[in-house]
């Protein structure tokens, strides 16, 4: 296969949306349910992100490859079947072969499918694009879904427990112990932070940030007109 | 050299061309049927969304039926291996010689609201003398679902240890009644309803001994109780099991 086309104009573009400019989090602001529901820990954000990116690929690559075939009026009800039977699939193979990550993901994977944003991919990019596309699509947007939860997660950690990626061995294996960190010893814990509406604080001051940054690009980007208009004026 | 029945009699090879005539002619036709131009003819009609519809249900319950088919048996065995490795967390090895998942009975337990009409307990036998017990218990009631423990106990009643196999509640704040993520559980060892009295069976919020989680109070409230029922049962049948000896 020919790896050059994710240089293309377009692929850089699907992976700009995915990571950053149409961020699920930052900016659509779609799945806050798993979002806030798991991201206590960064290792839980992270376990969760790379679960919903591998159902993502799937499932934008089984929407892709039958769009022709399914009709606008019922692809509502396909694609959540699609995506549920994905999920189980997912989680009874982890369950069989991958058994000890299974314990650990096992709470967060029934969750996957109430994310609004496998079935909104589906829905405004697979079910128009063929399946290379839809499949780095899929691969992007979880990336950046994967990186919010992980930032987000390991704010919240830091906060309320004072340690990061704790636990990190349990899923990813032993050999990632150096992981974990204590950042704060001694800390005494903020319990706010690892309740859901810590979530949503923390949220706030990513958008918040995204917002800025976004802003100041644009600035910079646009600041003859702005001075063109202020001289107009 | 009889190669007469590898070669295909004239007659067979006409058979095998047909077939593959047939075979090339429905293809072909598929890929006519499949093309976008033509299913876009279709896609408007109800009883194609009809099939469509029942097409995928259909593709997503064999894949399903089949991946449960292939699974069951690892999965089972996994969870066996599980039980396995949990008795062993709960008993020490030094107290048996025996296989804990052959050597077992089963007792009503209806009654004791472990979550099970029956219990299996497993007897940790050394040289044939019973010196503890450990059986698989519920707590039904816990926040978000029911919780699954293992709990031993030695020939005194007191608690070898307990360990929660598996359960639903909130990630960060009620797991923390695994062992992986906290030693909450391990503060059970050696307690039994003799040097605890009933109400020191409760979290430090209900005037027990027994530390809550910040944050989540429900989830340990419910393990303790019901690690005290199991105890209960434990008490109820103790006669009984010493007789199996």
């Amino acid at each position: 296969m020919n790896l050059s086309i994710l240089f293309s104009a377009q692929y850089r573009k699907i992976a700009r949306d995915g990571l950053w400019d149409n961020n699920v989090v930052l900016t659509q602001n779609l799945a806050l349910c798993p979002l806030l529901a798991v991201t206590g820990t960064a290792t839980n954000g992270l376990g969760m992100g790379l679960a919903t990116m591998a159902v993502m690929v799937a499932s934008n690559a089984a929407v892709s490859v039958s769009r022709h075939l399914i009709p606008s009026e019922i692809r509502i009800p396909i694609f959540v079947l699609l995506i549920a039977a994905l999920v189980t699939l997912v989680d009874i193979f982890l369950n069989a072969w991958m058994h000890e990550l299974h314990k650990v993901l096992g709470l967060f994977i029934p969750l996957i499918v109430t994310n609004c944003v496998i079935l909104g991919r589906a829905e405004a990019f697979a079910s128009k694009q063929s399946v290379m596309p839809s499949m780095w699509d899929g691969l992007m947007m979880g990336a950046g879904f994967t990186a919010a939860m992980v930032v987000l997660g390991a704010m919240r950690e830091i906060s309320s427990a004072g340690t990061l990626f704790a636990n990190a061995s349990v899923l990813l294996g032993e050999s990632f112990r150096f992981m974990e960190t204590t950042l704060i010893p001694e800390y005494k814990g903020f319990l706010l932070m690892a309740l859901p509406p810590g979530g949503f604080i923390m949220l706030g001051f990513m958008v918040a940030l995204k917002r800025l940054l976004d802003r100041k690009s644009v600035v910079k980007q646009s600041q003859p007109s702005i001075i063109d208009a202020i001289i107009a004026e | 050299m009889n190669s007469e029945p590898a070669k295909p009699t004239p007659k067979s090879a006409e058979v095998v061309a047909r077939g593959l005539a047939i075979l090339n002619k429905t293809k072909l036709q598929l890929q006519i049927w499949l093309e976008p131009a033509h299913l876009e003819l279709l896609r408007p009609q109800l009883q194609f969304q009809a099939g469509v519809l029942a097409g995928f249900a259909l593709l997503a319950a064999i894949l399903l039926g089949f991946a449960d088919l292939a699974t069951r048996g690892v999965i089972q065995q996994r969870l066996q291996e599980d039980l396995q490795a949990n008795l062993e967390q709960v008993v020490p090895a030094e107290l048996y010689d025996n296989n804990l998942l052959k050597d077992s009975v089963m007792l009503a337990s209806a009654d004791a609201n472990l979550g099970a009409e029956q219990t299996e307990v497993y007897l940790a036998k050394k040289q044939g003398v019973l010196n503890a017990v450990c059986f698989k218990f519920v707590a039904p009631d816990g926040y978000a679902g029911p919780i699954s423990l293992v709990m031993g106990i030695d020939s005194k009643g007191e608690i070898l240890g307990v360990r929660v196999i598996a359960h639903v509640e909130t990630p960060g704040l009620g797991d923390k009644i695994e062992v992986t993520k906290s030693k909450w559980v391990l503060s059970f060892d050696g307690k039994s309803l003799d040097n605890l009295t009933i109400e020191q069976w409760a979290v430090k919020k209900d005037g027990g001994v027994f530390d809550q989680f910040s944050g989540a109070t429900i989830t340990p409230r419910k393990v303790v109780q019901a690690i005290k029922r199991g105890l209960e049962f434990y008490r109820a049948n103790q006669t009984e099991l010493l007789a199996t000896q």
